[in-house]
């Protein structure tokens, strides 16, 4: 089978992932805990974009944006009045944000039933390109380019910002950073809230490729644990590395052994939980 | 429109609460209510079809007031979540602690295959649109009537009109990786090669994949896809098909092309073939009251899911009516079911086999775009059509059923 | 004989006389569920509780116990051997499981087992060759230990109660044993264990077997209960709620995983028929226990019982004082 259009379908896939585990990423790293209520941000990102472009008809990257301060706006909530309870606690934050994931996914489909929603590509984005010899879809190239230019600001972000240095500080040495008068619970409000916005945008930008429908969080947030286990936690390159090398995985793993999809793909996360628990790039911390 | 659905459903509810109250003092009840329950899919890709399928039942309430034989009828709706874990859970719910009379539904074959034992030893009386060949083949389920269609029931023709019309020779099959799936497949490879074609590859998503990229990446060096997916995937691999620049006929079963999905398909759907026990450009009276109705409530025009239950309703009436009524004896009342013959329905005349499947007239649509908007239009009609097609009925039995691995690929 | 035997004995009576009391085949049905998810809560509640460990993929190890027996009945095995089979397969599945997580500890033991856990889903939905996949594999039959058939709701009932009550004895075992001891003293102190002499892998390495077994028993169940089994039953859905089962009864306890599942069971099946969304109502549960009651709702109960009895006893105290007046000290 065609080896190089396999490989671009990986790429696409990678800069969605990437713009999901972003997200997933920075919270790991920061606060320590493994946001299992990321997929269901995700999936009720993907939710409020739809319905804000099938039913209102807004421009659709007005509508991404929207739902990612939406979502982002809920993950602050989230942040602030349940994990905060609970700072410290870990394992207790890691059970609570279990439970929050039922209860979003609950509420997605009270709000929008279990009928799946399909959208549409944005305008100008339809159709394929030929690349390579061969037609590829434009939007998945777009996706490429957005999760480059979503990179390229969460980098600047925490390389060039005041923000970002106090975050790095935080994924360094939380302690320290507390030390020196950084104000950390703020701090992980605000990266809370950034990663849940990051999630919810991906949600929307995805939709074209993956529609909308209930088990997406359960579909989606696995991934976004490989890409960062294998990635390292707090690193963004290895969030992008990860990303890339699950997409490979993922495509190639469906298409060549359909039958060890799902361990081609859980294994190298296994091994490296195992064998390196840092991940690729990540720092030995804990 | 998720709002506005269940408004309406809302006030259904109420409306055939308040009617089923006013006309309490007319009823002559037969002693105790009727109770039907319907086993469907609320959650998932295959929710599409399942909410259509409780508007069919719901649309036949309403036509009936809520009687059926004079009988009043209580209806019970379970959400199996779209797979066996769920139907078995909630076939157990409505037979033990409902106590259904007669259950309709499941809606997948895979659920259907799970429940199988389970209603026949609970000897209660179950129509499905799930399409599960063996229930009414290699292990025939005495208490299970289809009015529907088995899963190969709509590709043998389907085939047909591939090899002949078509003039297809080699094509490759991509459907989900369950029984519904695999079923389809190898009906339409079986009747497909024994017309000169060829089948030369098989793909097999499973029932939920984000993404079909890896799958139609491999489609190539062909020259028409037979498609079969069910629910709302129809709606996402053609778009990842059209997205791929794939141009090659496609083909489909019952569930590829259903008339409900029209209104969500964009431009990639026109030129889709389908084959299907029910269409809308059907003229027959109780079609056209069908789909007036549907309109009225429910603002969508129906489809096969919807139209199979309706069909199914109209099934346990007659056989009510045959019973007089009577539903306490499960095995004469299995019996009224399986001997009733209708000539006026959505679907068209029908009749059950010895198996309690359904004899019946498939149709062939083309999808295209008329007045701005896409319909099927029916292209070919097959009349009387049973599940053997025109095979020799022992012959069949004794060849394994359709599953992934049968029909063979011949290399 | 303290309260608690008491109680204990009034339990046992309640269960053994269950089909008689109990009207409809269903809440048979639904009782027999809550003993099996009981066995369950409790296997994992030894990792959980006493370990210190928490398993996001124990319903890996659930299934795989199921899917072996339902594989093996479909081959034709007669039903010893399958059962032999299946805990057989399930202990080296729970080794393999062990060696790999025990490698890590807190978070990162979560995060394995989650893997884990999905690995096991991943091969029971894709590997149709042998699991066949979503379409599931279905059991032909119950069993009939020493001749009595365990087709009809209330036989099976009984079977369960009597692996329930030994699973219950096994746990209250283990948990009185020097090995749980030693166990709850690598989960407070793993360094002053290894200090001591003790083995700490090695001992949460046999309480991951001990734990693993008891699921694979209660997959064991839950198959011939089912006669059914799919990938739906290994996804991390089912994971996580057999921790809420262990949680919010209360991770520790003997009786908390029992309470846990009896809550869990009946919020699925009993309670959805009024409340559709129950998940949500599941959810948050799970939320308000993390956050206020996190020792879970038996030691949580007992907490608050033990507050009023204080609280009364100081009122009577007051109430039945003799009326003296106190000599000014």
């Amino acid at each position: 089978m065609n080896f190089w259009l396999l490989m671009a379908y990986s790429v696409s896939l990678g800069g969605l992932l990437f713009l999901l585990s972003s997200g997933f990423s920075l919270i790991f790293g920061l606060m320590r805990i493994p946001n299992l209520t990321h997929g269901s941000l995700f999936m009720l990102g993907a939710y409020i974009g739809a319905t804000f472009i099938v039913w209102n008809r807004t421009n659709f990257w007005f509508a991404a944006i929207l739902s990612a301060i939406i979502v982002a706006g809920i993950g602050a909530v989230i942040e602030r009045f349940l994990l905060r309870f609970l700072a410290g606690k870990e394992l207790a934050q890691v059970l609570v944000t279990l439970g929050i994931s039922f209860m979003v996914s609950d509420l997605c489909l009270m709000i929008w039933t279990g009928d799946p929603i399909s959208v549409n590509n944005p305008p100008g984005l339809d159709g394929a390109t030929q690349i390579l010899g061969f037609p590829f879809p434009t939007y998945r190239m777009a996706v490429i380019l957005i999760a480059v230019v979503i990179a390229a600001g969460l980098w600047l972000l925490l390389d060039r910002t005041r923000l970002g240095a106090m975050i790095r500080a935080g994924v360094d040495d939380p302690q320290m950073a507390r030390v020196v008068g950084i104000p950390v619970p703020w701090l992980f409000t605000i990266v809370f809230a950034l990663g849940a916005g990051l999630a919810g945008f991906a949600g929307t930008v995805g939709s074209p490729i993956l529609s909308v429908y209930n088990g997406l969080d359960q579909e989606m947030l696995p991934l976004a644990l490989v890409v960062v286990i294998l990635g390292g936690t707090g690193s963004l390159l290895g969030s992008l590395v990860g990303s890339f090398v699950v997409g490979v995985l993922y495509i190639f793993g469906q298409a060549k052994l359909p039958e060890l999809a799902y361990f081609v793909l859980f294994l190298p996360m296994v091994l490296i939980l195992a064998l390196r628990p840092q991940g690729l790039f990540g720092r030995p911390t804990q | 429109m998720a709002m506005h659905r269940r408004k309406v459903l809302k006030g259904i509810a109420a409306s055939g609460a308040s009617l089923a109250v006013l006309k309490a003092p007319y009823v002559h009840a037969q002693g105790a209510p009727f109770k039907l329950g319907l086993l469907t899919v609320k959650t998932g890709p295959l929710a599409q079809g399942g909410i259509q399928m409780e508007q069919g039942v719901q649309i036949y309430l309403k036509e009936k007031n809520n009687t059926f034989a004079g009988r009043k009828v209580e209806f019970f709706s379970a959400d199996t979540g779209g797979n066996p874990a769920g139907a078995k859970t909630k076939v157990q719910e409505l037979v033990e602690r409902d106590k259904v009379d007669v259950i309709l539904g499941p809606l997948a074959a895979f659920e259907l295959l799970a429940i199988s034992d389970y209603f026949a030893q609970a000897k209660t009386p179950l129509m499905s649109l799930a399409a599960a060949e063996d229930l009414t083949q290699r292990k025939p389920n005495p208490y299970f009537l289809r009015a529907s269609a088995t899963s190969a029931q709509a590709m043998h023709p389907m085939a047909d009109f591939a090899a002949k019309e078509l003039k297809l020779k080699k094509m490759i099959t991509i459907s989900e990786d369950f029984a519904f799936g695999h079923e389809q497949m190898g009906g339409f490879q079986q009747t497909f090669e024994d017309n000169g074609g060829r089948i030369v590859k098989k793909l097999w998503p499973p029932l939920v994949t984000p993404d079909y990229a890896p799958y139609i990446a491999q489609i190539g060096d062909c020259d028409g896809v037979c498609q079969g997916f069910a629910g709302s995937n129809p709606l996402r691999f053609m778009k990842a098909y059209a997205g791929a620049g794939l141009k090659f006929p496609v083909v489909g079963g019952e569930t590829a092309g259903d008339d409900a999905l029209l209104r969500s398909f964009g431009d990639e759907a026109v030129g889709l073939y389908s084959c299907c026990p029910y269409t809308l450009d059907l003229n027959t009276d109780s079609n056209k009251r069908f789909i007036a109705a549907m309109v009225k409530e429910f603002n969508v025009e129906p489809g096969f899911y919807a139209a199979g239950l309706y069909v199914n309703c109209m099934v346990v009436e007659e056989g009510l009516k045959k019973t007089g009524g009577k539903s306490d004896d499960k095995e004469a009342f299995m019996k009224a079911l399986k001997s009733v013959t209708l000539s006026d329905t959505p679907r068209g005349p029908i009749k059950f086999d010895s198996f309690g499947n359904v004899i019946g007239d498939f149709y062939v649509r083309h999808c295209e775009k008329a007045g701005g908007k896409l319909v099927n239009k029916t292209v070919k009609t097959y009349k009387n059509v049973s599940q053997f097609w025109t095979y020799d009925e022992k012959k069949f039995l004794s060849q394994p059923v359709y599953s992934r691995d049968f029909p063979p690929l011949k290399s | 004989m303290s309260a608690s035997r008491i109680a204990a004995g009034i339990a046992l009576i309640v269960l053994a006389t269950l089909p008689l009391w109990l009207t409809g085949v269903y809440y048979i049905n639904v009782a027999s569920q809550i003993l099996f998810y009981a066995v369950f809560a409790l296997g994992l509640n030894v990792l959980v509780g006493h370990a210190g460990l928490v398993s996001l993929g124990h319903a890996g190890l659930f299934g795989l116990a199921s899917y072996a027996c339902a594989i093996a009945l479909q081959g034709h095995w007669d039903h010893s051997a399958a059962i032999v089979f299946a805990l057989a397969v399930t202990l080296v599945g729970t080794a393999v499981f062990a060696f790999l997580s025990l490698r890590a500890t807190g978070i990162g033991f979560i995060m394995i087992t989650l893997a884990i856990g999905q690995i096991l889903w991943g091969l029971a939905y894709r590997w149709i060759g042998l699991t066949n996949g979503d379409n599931g594999v279905s059991v032909p039959s119950r069993p009939s230990p020493f001749g009595i058939s365990l087709v009809s709701p209330t036989n099976f009932y009984y079977a369960t109660l009597v692996v329930f009550l030994l699973s219950v004895a096994a746990a209250a075992i283990f948990a009185q044993s020097p090995f749980g001891a030693s166990l709850r003293g690598t989960r407070d102190q793993p360094r002053r264990m290894t200090a001591l002499g003790y083995h700490v892998w090695m001992v949460r390495f046999y309480a991951c077997l001990f734990s693993g077994l008891m699921s694979g028993v209660a997959g064991i169940l839950f198959v011939y209960y089912n006669l059914f089994i799919s990938p739906q039953t290994l996804a991390l859905a089912a994971s996580a709620e057999v921790i809420l089962m262990v949680i919010s009864g209360g991770s520790g306890t003997l009786l908390g995983p029992i309470v846990g599942a009896a809550l869990v069971v009946i919020m699925k099946n009993v309670v959805s028929a009024y409340i559709v969304r129950w998940n949500l109502v599941l959810g948050a549960i799970f939320v308000a226990i993390v956050i206020l009651m996190p020792e879970g709702l038996v030691p949580g109960t007992v907490r608050l019982w033990r507050k009023y009895r204080t609280a009364t006893a100081v009122r009577d105290d007051a109430g039945l004082a003799p009326k003296v007046a106190e000599p000014k000290t």
